[in-house]
């Protein structure tokens, strides 16, 4: 029984296809770089013509890249660059909007409660838990360190 | 010159992506996971601020940045307000990603019908 679920195990990975590494990078980088090239675009007109820092302008740049994911995702574009560009299009921040809102759009036939309500988070809940879990560990080591040096 | 650094560096970030989905074999829940925990660690070290300095919206725009951010607002309130600001202040800088999303996804539901 044992032998023949390895030898299974074997046979598909022989079957699995290649995956074309250098072809996918190489999307992922320039649809992922155009992005942010994007988001660069919108940082610099909102120091421009708006009171915001160097500092402060990635929460108005992320509003507006999410606001721009909505109406992408809504219209049926995202999930076409998003076949494309693998990566490219999962790492910026727009592909956290894609999860969240792809999802509140599937689950909206289930109401807004249960389905909306409940589905939202189902893909990006993860990123939250674990930047949020991390981030309380990390703040944490690094606030009792700065204690117990600096008294 | 900006531009081009954060073409590059945002690019960069997303490959790490592709390479931990590709290489790694990892869900895309879990190469998303990894890098958000990445970009909180490089916070914590003191790397992430610079690389914002240097590549602007490179580096403000991957989700790594999300991780950065929830570290920079519990350290800021730990500094005011002791060990409990470390609770108090993650959200206090990323707000705007987590509540964009909420906002425009139950505007999205409500506009937009599923396809498919």
């Amino acid at each position: 029984m044992k032998d023949h679920q390895t030898n299974y195990k074997d046979y598909e990975k022989a079957q699995e296809p290649k995956r074309p590494l250098l072809k996918n990078c190489i999307k992922a980088f320039l649809i992922g770089g155009l992005i942010c090239v994007i988001g660069q675009v919108i940082s610099t007109i909102y120091m421009y013509f708006f009171d915001f820092t160097e500092q402060t302008v990635g929460n108005p740049t992320v509003a507006t890249l999410i606001f721009i994911t909505m109406l992408l995702t809504g219209f049926g574009v995202y999930d076409r660059i998003a076949q494309f560009a693998g990566a490219g299009t999962a790492v910026p921040v727009t592909g956290f909007g894609n999860a969240v809102i792809s999802a509140a759009i599937e689950h909206r036939t289930e109401g807004f409660v249960q389905g909306v309500g409940g589905n939202m988070f189902k893909l990006a809940g993860s990123v939250i838990l674990f930047g949020v879990f991390s981030a309380f560990i990390i703040a944490l080591i690094k606030t009792i360190f700065s204690y117990w040096s600096g008294a | 010159m900006v531009f081009l650094w954060s073409f590059i560096v945002g690019g960069l970030i997303c490959v790490v992506g592709q390479l931990l989905l590709d290489v790694g074999k990892l869900t895309p829940g879990h190469t998303l996971s990894t890098l958000v925990v990445a970009g909180a660690i490089l916070d914590g070290l003191g790397l992430y601020e610079p690389l914002i300095d240097f590549a602007g919206a490179g580096a403000t725009v991957p989700i790594t940045s999300f991780g950065n951010s929830l570290v920079h607002g519990a350290l800021e309130e730990a500094e005011k307000h002791g060990l409990i600001g470390v609770v108090t202040g993650m959200f206090e800088v990323t707000s705007s990603g987590i509540s964009a999303a909420i906002i425009f996804g139950m505007i999205g539901a409500i506009f937009f019908k599923a396809k498919g």
